[in-house]
């Protein structure tokens, strides 16, 4: 495995593992961390989880792709989510994806080829109230319009 | 405008800040709880008529009152803040403007329940608000409210642990027993049901799942008594709701209001009317697995699952979204189709299957491909996954769809096609009508 956590980040594990009545469930907080860390989960870095974590691999990759936002394959530096269900809908959600996606030249799921950006077609964030939203990483963005948005990804570094 | 009490989200500068809350009387209500013996605060919140804001809208003290007494086994308290029903987004607003109070609640309704350790649960989509809620937690804790402290701080031998979980996205997560196994570090499929959470819940204990709003009231209804919060709002489902007003309204927003607040005074003079001044051709008064109403229904209509139930709705989350005159009604049900049929969790095969035969059905008749037995088609697969599932995700995919089907049938009988072209005979599905299209050829 080339992937490891430092000295500090297993003894963090250790203290998450205690919060529980059983260490098992520490294994979101520990995907997270490792996503972090590592950006998205590779089969080495769920190796990783699973040796930290005592568990069979089969068990850590069968929880991560249960969650559509544990990323087994890499993502852009930002990733961009656009929300289409219905109360952003109403308010010009699926204008607003078609919009960017002519933009950054992927579809859902994807990412440029530079690396850049990825977009993500989500479901409702619960953000209903500023519709349309976007949020880029884990940023929110409400009330927005496509022009509005344009700015935001122009913005990326 | 309705002057209503603001108990869940009072009007009150900072008061995520615990010495603001502290100032506000923060924690007294706690301090009135442990005067009293568990079991006169479970009836407390009987008497107060709260019930659940998570959606099913079950009575709150009852739910208390199935965990087992006299047990030396360690009893859990799941706080659900996995809010992803779409409409919904008013616990979000409980985690940014008074996260004390769901951490009062959560000692109030501990202590109730005799449970040693309170998770809760937040969708991975909502970052900043897991750690404003950790925030709050790690200063109650660091004043010793929280935890062993509490126990000087309070002079009282009663202690419970807060953990906040948070998700990684799965709608499916806020249904309660696929909370438990997703918390347990399993995939979140749900339980069976018996056994009920209350006899055994998280890692095979006794443990009661909550809404985040739910336990944000409690301590309004301990400092305030129980008789006074059952006067509020309307007769059988007391209180104040945060209603989350979206789509066609000129001001969206999450506002608390008593229960039984007219949805016409919501809509008109709350959210300040629809866009336009168009009429309203739709609303859904609860997240998007309520049945919705039309908009010539809606005059007179209280917001509190009683008087919705009469109308075959129900108040649900408290979502309320508006659709005016120009809605395209078949392409919001294919969209919330769509969701139900993503979000499944594959476990059954009415709910796996069905919600997906449903969005091709509606993406068809979408596309002006479908004919008028389509419609029927669709909703016989509606009510077949009705009933034949093992949690309620089944209810929510169902009801949307036929609810829009039953009240605005002309709508979607104006997608199909005009008239019948004769397709190739059939022989395996040769009872049905040789022009009827298949539905796995979409
Ligand atoms: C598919 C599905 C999704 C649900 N999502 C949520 C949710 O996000 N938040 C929530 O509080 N309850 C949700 N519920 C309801 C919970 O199962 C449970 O009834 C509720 O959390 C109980 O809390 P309450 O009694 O305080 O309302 C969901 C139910 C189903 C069937
Ligand atoms: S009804 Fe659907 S979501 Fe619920 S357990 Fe069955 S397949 Fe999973
Ligand atoms: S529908 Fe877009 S945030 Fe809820």
């Amino acid at each position: 495995m080339t992937h490891s956590f430092s000295t500090e980040e297993l003894s963090e594990i250790t203290k998450l593992k205690s919060q529980y009545p059983d260490a098992k469930a520490a294994i979101m907080p520990v995907l997270w961390m490792a996503q972090k860390k590592w950006e998205w989960l590779s089969e080495d870095v769920l190796r990783t989880v699973a040796t930290v974590m005592e568990l069979p691999y089969a068990h850590v990759l069968g929880v991560a792709s249960f969650y559509t936002m544990y990323y087994k394959k890499p993502m852009g530096r930002h990733h961009v989510q656009v929300c289409t269900n219905v109360s952003c809908m109403l308010r010009g959600g699926a204008e607003l994806y078609a919009d960017v996606k002519g933009k950054l030249g992927v579809g859902h799921n994807q990412t440029t080829a530079d690396g850049k950006y990825s977009l993500e077609e989500v479901e409702c964030m619960g953000a209903c109230g500023g519709a349309p939203m976007i949020a880029i990483n884990e940023q929110f963005f409400e009330n927005v319009n496509s022009a509005k948005v344009m700015t935001l990804i122009d913005a990326c570094e | 405008m309705y002057t209503a009490p603001n108990i869940v989200l009072p009007q009150i500068k900072d008061l995520h800040q615990l010495k603001v809350y502290l100032a506000n009387g923060g924690y007294e209500a706690y301090k009135t709880a442990i005067r009293s013996t568990a079991d006169q605060v479970i009836d407390d919140v009987k008497k107060s008529g709260l019930r659940g804001r998570g959606g099913a809208c079950f009575p709150t003290g009852l739910k208390w009152s199935f965990m087992p007494k006299g047990t030396d086994k360690p009893k859990y308290l799941a706080i659900n803040g996995d809010e992803s029903e779409p409409g919904s987004f008013k616990d979000r607003l409980i985690f940014e403007a008074n996260p004390h109070q769901l951490i009062e609640g959560c000692l109030i309704a501990g202590y109730a329940m005799g449970i040693s350790k309170v998770f809760i649960y937040i969708r991975g989509e909502y970052h900043a608000w897991v750690d404003m809620m950790q925030k709050a937690l790690d200063d109650a804790y660091e004043a010793g409210l929280v935890g062993e402290g509490m126990k000087r701080t309070f002079n009282h031998d009663y202690s419970v642990e807060i953990v906040v979980h948070k998700g990684a996205g799965a709608y499916i997560c806020g249904e309660e027993t696929s909370l438990m196994n997703s918390l347990e570090g399993d995939r979140a499929y749900p339980r069976y049901k018996p056994p009920f959470p209350a006899n055994k819940g998280l890692w095979g204990m006794p443990t009661t799942i909550n809404n985040v709003e739910t336990i944000a009231t409690v301590p309004a209804i301990i400092a305030m008594g129980a008789e006074k919060y059952a006067a509020i709002g309307a007769p059988g489902h007391s209180g104040t709701i945060l209603y989350g007003v979206s789509g066609h309204v000129n001001k969206p927003g999450v506002y608390e209001l008593p229960t039984g607040t007219l949805l016409t005074e919501i809509i008109e003079n709350v959210c300040g009317g629809v866009p336009g001044g168009k009429k309203i051709k739709a609303i859904i008064p609860g997240g998007s697995s309520m049945p919705p109403l039309r908009g010539d229904e809606i005059e007179g209509v209280k917001m509190d699952e009683e008087s919705l139930k009469v109308l075959g709705t129900h108040i649900g989350t408290a979502g309320i979204m508006v659709m005016d005159e120009d809605t395209d009604i078949v392409a919001v049900t294919l969209r919330i189709a769509r969701f139900y049929h993503h979000e499944s969790c594959g476990q059954c095969t009415p709910c796996r299957e069905g919600t997906g035969w449903m969005e091709k059905v509606l993406h068809r008749l979408d596309h002006h491909e479908a004919t008028s037995s389509d419609i029927d088609l669709l909703y016989s697969v509606a009510s077949n996954i009705e009933g034949n599932t093992v949690c309620a995700l089944g209810e929510a995919a169902a009801w949307p769809v036929k609810g829009f089907i039953e009240k605005f049938r002309s709508e979607f009988e104006a997608r199909c096609k005009p008239s019948r072209s004769f397709v190739s005979l059939n022989v395996v599905h040769g009872r049905r009508k040789s022009s009827d299209t298949l539905i796995e050829t979409s």
